[in-house]
């Protein structure tokens, strides 16, 4: 009896390890279907080849209805980190915060210090702009060669989610001809940051990534 | 009615004066914008697609979200490497080259490279990961580096899912993303 508990916990506590793949949406469980809970993040050259973009995505799968109702939470930091020597410690921050309706920008700007707490580097203000409406025209702001974006876009992640977990289930031995996007007609909450290079290194390479950072 | 158009009139005014001193006045001196004090912590990060969902056990998830990148090879490199090769159990190399400790050694460090010179793509087809654009195909990518062998053509029915593009078109002009759906 105690046995077969044990073995469907552990059949189950798998099951559920492979159901939890997908780009990072609901990659673990403190952060699963959580208001600071990353999906994707992207950077690449902008359509002025003097700049980067960087492209952070939290609350993945939302269906249009809940889209209406989704909201970035005001105790949550989206910090894009940067790195410039290679040594996989950042050197610059890019932070979002929303407040009453606007998403708050500072930077690139020197963290305070390096690592898993952060302080607002509020001398690094960019901008701010109005979060946009789910079904408005997207509110952009610039400001000294840097364009800000805050509000709910369409996920642009596609994956055969399902295919692939049949795969990993032993329910199916491949993927199918075409596929089937999960993501396919969900949402997500989207912060978009495009900067002039010679803010964040000018030349070579970077390393980068996202957090969220939950004020205490 | 008229006067009340006056009031709003003036509102709207006082307002506008207000926004503006938020958007472009010196910004350390701010009397009454918003709070911004106090002590964030982190609770989630990620760089590239995929890795800790596919890469980290259940029971290791949470503290890979809050071990910083430079920390991250060292603590989950063995790991990694351990189940690539439950995935993969005939995993040699990859078409990159890479050993599986080679491989999970690039992975357990999660940070995305970005190339300042030019093209940004995890991989297309020349450039190997310059940065990820938002139409990479990185699913397929990620399925050739650990199913594909060294030539990329082992394991067929799993090195692509057949989902090749995002369901709307993306922007070519900020903010780049489709518009939700509504």
């Amino acid at each position: 009896m105690k046995k077969t508990k044990i073995l469907v916990g552990v059949a189950v506590i798998t099951v559920a390890g492979f159901f939890a793949i997908a780009a990072d949406h609901i990659d673990a469980p403190a952060v699963t279907g959580g208001t600071n809970d990353i999906t994707d993040f992207y950077a690449f050259q902008g359509q002025d080849n003097n700049n980067i973009v960087f492209v952070a995505n939290v609350q993945g799968l939302l269906s249009p209805t809940a889209t209406q109702n989704a909201k970035f939470d005001e105790n949550t930091m989206i910090e894009i980190n940067i790195d410039t020597d290679g040594d996989a410690v950042e050197d610059l921050v890019i932070q979002a915060i929303p407040k009453d309706g606007k998403m708050y920008f500072f930077g690139p700007v020197a963290p305070a210090q390096a690592g898993l707490m952060s302080t607002v580097r509020t001398s690094g203000m960019s901008s701010s702009v109005g979060i946009t409406a789910a079904g408005a025209n997207a509110v952009v702001a610039t400001n000294a060669g840097k364009s800000f974006f805050a509000g709910p876009r369409d996920d642009p992640f596609f994956f055969d989610f399902d295919q692939f977990n049949a795969i990993l289930a032993g329910t199916a031995t491949g993927f199918n001809d075409p596929g089937t996007d999960k993501f396919k007609g969900t949402n997500v909450l989207s912060v978009v940051v495009e900067v002039p290079k010679t803010m964040i290194g000018g030349s070579g390479n970077i390393n980068s990534w996202v957090e969220t950072k939950r004020k205490q | 009615m008229k006067f009340n158009n006056i009031k709003i009139a003036a509102i709207a005014v006082l307002i506008s004066l207000t926004a503006y001193n938020c958007s472009n006045d010196d910004d350390s001196k701010e009397p009454s914008g918003p709070d911004f004090s106090g002590n964030y912590i982190q609770e989630d990060q990620m760089a590239r697609p995929a890795i800790n969902t596919v890469f980290v056990s259940m029971g290791q998830k949470d503290a890979f979200n809050v071990t910083v990148p430079s920390n991250q090879g060292a603590a989950y490199q063995s790991s990694f490497e351990s189940r690539l090769l439950a995935l993969n159990p005939g995993y040699t190399t990859n078409a990159l080259g890479m050993d599986a400790a080679t491989f999970t050694g690039a992975l357990a460090t999660d940070v995305l490279t970005v190339s300042l010179d030019g093209t940004t793509t995890f991989f297309d087809g020349t450039n190997v990961l310059t940065g990820r654009a938002l139409a990479d195909d990185v699913i397929d990518v990620e399925l050739l580096l650990i199913f594909g062998g060294p030539m990329g053509t082992d394991n067929g029915p799993v090195t692509s899912d057949h989902v090749d593009a995002n369901d709307k078109p993306f922007l070519s002009s900020f903010p780049y993303l489709a518009a939700p759906h509504m």
